[in-house]
């Protein structure tokens, strides 16, 4: 089973997002966390959102959802979501959309179920808020939704609290829940970072499964490069709060080509690696603050290959080939003598 | 069964030296709802577990979250009396010295660096702590210490008067070591020390702990769920599960060639950056078991693709295999004729 084409690279986009950003009002002036990031995503296809703490993942899709916090200020030349423009609607109309065509998933499933009420209660609630109906009808949907991702005895399940279920089974009620409403979109934030190595295989395979069936468009953010380059048909690299590299999967990870992919894809060992005979390569340095103007590129003081025009001129987004871009000044051979050498 | 001799027995001797750290037949067992008039239900999270680690070692403990990895630590550590069995550091058993004395020697690192340091404090107040309550030497040589620590463990000078919140995650871990290592201690018990941490400042970490065992030479108890990372530091390997080592023996043995159903199963869980592997293909039921009713047998039959009829009646028995230490069925060949 590989990663790629699971989706049809002609139909329209679910999702389109056009030079999003995020600005945050911050004590020491504006803290512009999200900078320009534009993508897509069809029906059946991943997209992956990679990239450190603090590179604007996580705000994306929050921006993406409109629950942004009240400092943030959002602006985007385009968020059409299945032909609605996101940006435009009013907080009612997006409050119709959200678990309802568009599903999201967080990394801790315990913070994110609510420990006093039942997981029944939980699954029904958004039934009957979106989709109305009797509380029957949303009790039976929950049964069968939780048989669908492989739950033994869901009825009795279903009159559990959080606290009952493992880390597991409590992110597959987190997906359960997603379900209910049928979405056309999921945005996935960590999903499976708080799992075991051999419950996050799982809780992939299952996502993966019902994407195909439902042919549901994911967005997948995750800092697991293992989980990336196995679940994703497209990726995008961030790195304070910009895309630096965009394109398919087997792309990326095959050539990749801006420095901040090639180090992190240096910084996880390999099968056969060991301490005793090679070092593990690292990013030497910490992400830069992003409060005030950023001029040049946000990656040059950690970037062997620096030199004095990152600093000052505008790096765009250019092509190694169609469909593969990266955000630097210099050509794609510069890089291409294998290991990352200082300059 | 066991006499009071062979439940403490002897500390073993490698080349006439005693080994860095030296575990034999540890047991807790928790009493969950125990109440003054009920004797409450067993839960087995340590159950007779034994290891050696030579000095200059690092052995790697892998399992599942409730596998018993973090008591085990907290045993080595001191923290917590074992209900039987015995710890040496250095040939010296731990009921023999007192719980201070103890943790000059063996130290701990934890997973959270947001967590395990005090907020309120400086970081040179927080290094000098344990030379503060262990009361090593003078002021002034307990400055230079703290220096010396921080510059090991690459920590600029100017951040001694810092605090915690003003430091990155990578900085914080690498506070957290040289807190460690103020104590010199022999044993270094390190908890899932990278796994809060982002990928390239995971790189930064490992490679330091590898440096600092390489001058010091120090020994490291290294766990974690991360198996790659466990292949890159790790000597020896121990797979936990259920509170038993179900497999003990050379890193290179264990990961490339692993013999136990259950090692398998985690090391097909890996998920390397391979766009063409996809997504691997393993079968392990649903979950871990409830450790208060462990199954019969084997602990793991219930989830093992290859569990024979022999597994859900009788414990395995540890076997050595090329080298490796298993418990599993498979490998002893006249279980595998009991009928059903």
């Amino acid at each position: 089973m590989s990663g790629a084409h699971h989706y049809n690279p002609d139909d329209p986009p679910v999702l389109e997002v056009e030079d999003l950003s995020v600005d945050i009002k911050v004590p020491a002036g504006t803290l512009h966390a999200v900078n320009k990031v534009s993508f897509s995503v069809r029906p059946g296809e991943t997209l992956s959102l990679v990239g450190e703490s603090g590179c604007g993942k996580s705000i994306t899709s929050l921006a993406i959802m409109r629950l942004l916090p009240k400092a943030a200020r959002l602006s985007a030349s385009k968020i059409i979501f299945d032909g609605q423009d996101l940006a435009a609607l009013s907080e009612k109309q997006m409050a119709r959309l959200r678990g309802n065509r568009i599903g999201m998933i967080f990394q801790d499933p315990m913070t994110s179920l609510n420990p006093v009420y039942r997981i029944g209660d939980q699954l029904e609630e958004i039934y009957l808020r979106h989709k109305g109906g009797g509380r029957r009808e949303a009790r039976e949907r929950a049964e069968y939704l939780l048989e669908k991702i492989g739950i033994i005895n869901p009825t009795q399940r279903l009159t559990q609290f959080p606290h009952q279920l493992s880390g597991g089974l409590r992110q597959r009620m987190m997906i359960a829940m997603m379900l209910m409403c049928d979405p056309k979109l999921i945005i996935a934030d960590e999903p499976t970072t708080a799992l075991d190595v051999t419950v996050q295989v799982q809780i992939l395979q299952l996502l993966r499964s019902l994407q195909e069936e439902f042919r549901m468009a994911l967005i997948l953010i995750t800092h697991n490069l293992g989980v990336v380059a196995r679940m994703a048909d497209h990726v995008a690299v961030m790195y304070a709060g910009q895309v630096v590299e965009k394109g398919s999967s087997a792309d990326v990870f095959r050539h990749p080509t801006h420095p901040y992919t090639r180090g992190l894809l240096e910084c996880i060992p390999h099968p056969g690696q060991s301490a005793t005979r090679n070092k593990l390569g690292s990013i030497p340095g910490i992400v830069p603050s992003l409060v005030g103007r950023i001029d040049g590129c946000t990656f040059r003081n950690r970037c062997n290959y620096a030199f004095g025009d990152c600093a000052t001129a505008q790096v765009g987004l250019r092509d190694v080939e169609d469909g593969h871009s990266y955000r630097c000044l210099l050509p794609p051979e510069t890089f291409a003598a294998g290991k990352l050498e200082k300059a | 069964m066991q006499s009071e001799e062979d439940k403490y027995p002897q500390a073993q001797q490698v080349d006439g030296k005693p080994l860095a750290l030296d575990i034999q037949h540890l047991t807790q067992v928790f009493h969950i709802g125990k109440t003054w008039l009920n004797e409450g239900k067993p839960l087995r999270a340590v159950d007779d577990v034994s290891l050696q680690v030579r000095n200059g070692e690092v052995l790697a403990i892998v399992g599942e979250s409730g596998c018993g990895k973090t008591t085990l630590s907290r045993l080595m550590l001191g923290l917590q009396k074992p209900e039987s069995g015995a710890i040496y550091v250095n040939g010296q058993a731990l009921v023999d010295v007192d719980r201070k004395a103890f943790a000059r020697r063996v130290q701990p690192v934890f997973q959270d660096p947001y967590s395990s340091l005090n907020p309120r404090r400086t970081i040179g107040e927080i290094i000098m702590d344990p030379l503060l309550i262990h009361d090593i030497g003078t002021l002034e040589e307990q400055r230079q210490r703290v220096e010396e620590t921080m510059a090991k463990v690459g920590l600029p000078h100017r951040m001694i008067n810092s605090y915690p919140s003003q430091m990155s995650g990578g900085q914080r871990q690498r506070v957290a070591i040289a807190r460690a290592l103020v104590m010199k201690p022999e044993v270094l018990i390190c908890d899932e020390p990278t796994s809060a941490l982002d990928v390239s400042v995971q790189a930064q970490i490992l490679n330091l702990l590898q440096e600092l065992r390489n001058e010091l030479n120090l020994t490291y108890i290294f766990i974690s769920h991360d198996l790659s990372v466990v292949e890159y530091m790790a000597d020896y390997v121990a797979v936990m599960y259920l509170g038993r080592f179900v497999e003990v023996g050379p890193a290179r043995d264990v990961l490339e060639r692993p013999k136990h159903p259950y090692t398998q199963a985690l090391l097909g869980s890996v998920l390397t950056p391979d766009p063409e592997l996809g997504l691997p293909d393993i079968d392990l039921g649903r979950g871990f078991p409830d450790p208060l009713n462990p199954p019969p047998g084997c602990r793991f039959h219930p989830r093992c693709p290859k569990a024979m009829a022999v597994c859900s009646q009788k414990e395995p028995e540890k076997l050595t295999v090329d080298g490796t230490e298993v418990e599993c069925h498979l490998y002893a060949k006249e279980d595998a004729d009991i009928p059903v």
